[in-house]
């Protein structure tokens, strides 16, 4: 696992909607193998430094963990196909107007409409899986796709929580 | 993360301490699954030292308690924070599942 703190910027040209992450505002960025044993360890990592950007208790013990932990399981799982030769990268930004997080791995990416299913009807209740982008999209404020535009072209997922005043924006 | 079992009674209490998330949450299964083989019929998480759950440990849960209600058991739930909660009522899992708010009160339910 690689920990780079940067506090520099970075070429970064994210194609799709919603808010880029400014790399002006890199607060963390990792590079780690695809291993789910280590999502543990990775979202502790990234919600004390949500703490330290003094974002609420409850968004720092809930929403960031669950909706990061998701985030890197899908990366895993399903984007690597879990081949630990395949890496995720995480990165981290954070301003006035709130946090980004984008987590990205070496798949095809997918559609985010399509993928999400209600786990709250009577029959997916039952089911085992399904409540991870459910979850996400419910716990941040706003959760992007996007394929990066240059090569290796990775896919990314942005996670987006605003600071509550501006919770609007 | 880890989990440990004792027994109350005919109660078998799972104490969750850590994260229930994507990469343990087959170990609790299989500890549970273990149990239930062995003839136990009477479960009760205590997740009163846990930090945080995922999808997949909410549903290993769910998968948990159908296969003990199969075997004519009963999977219930004790001491669960505010954040834990919320993931419940997100999801409507606070509907499937008794929750009892401690430990003691769920021993007694059964």
């Amino acid at each position: 696992m690689r920990n780079r703190r940067r506090t520099g910027g970075q070429p970064s040209d994210p194609s799709g909607a919603g808010v880029p992450l400014d790399p002006a505002r890199l607060a963390l960025e990792l590079e780690i193998p695809t291993d789910v044993r280590l999502i543990g360890r990775i979202v502790q990592m990234v919600s004390r430094e949500v703490r330290d950007f003094d974002f609420p208790p409850h968004l720092c013990s809930l929403n960031v963990p669950v909706a990061l932990s998701e985030a890197l399981s899908n990366a895993m799982l399903r984007g690597n196909a879990d081949d630990p030769a395949k890496t995720v990268h995480v990165r981290m930004a954070v301003d006035d107007r709130g946090l980004v997080l984008e987590v990205s791995d070496e798949g095809r990416g997918f559609d985010l409409e399509s993928c999400t299913r209600d786990p709250t009807t009577a029959d997916n209740m039952l089911r085992e899986d399904g409540r991870g982008l459910f979850l996400m999209r419910r716990l941040m404020d706003r959760v992007e796709r996007y394929t990066e535009d240059k090569a290796p072209r990775r896919n990314v997922v942005r996670l987006t929580l605003f600071r509550r005043e501006s919770a609007a924006g | 993360m880890s989990f440990t079992m004792t027994k109350h009674g005919a109660v078998v209490v799972v104490d969750v301490e850590g994260q229930l998330i994507v990469g343990n949450r087959q170990e609790l299964k299989q500890k549970v699954l273990d149990e239930l083989e062995k003839g136990e019929r009477k479960f009760l998480i205590d997740f009163g030292r846990t930090g945080y759950i995922d999808s997949s440990g909410l549903g290993v849960l769910v998968s948990l308690s159908k296969k003990i209600r199969e075997q004519g058991g009963e999977l219930r739930l004790a001491n669960l924070n505010d954040d834990l909660k919320t993931l419940f009522e997100l999801t409507k899992l606070d509907t499937l599942f008794q929750i009892a708010d401690s430990r003691e009160r769920g021993l007694e339910s059964f």
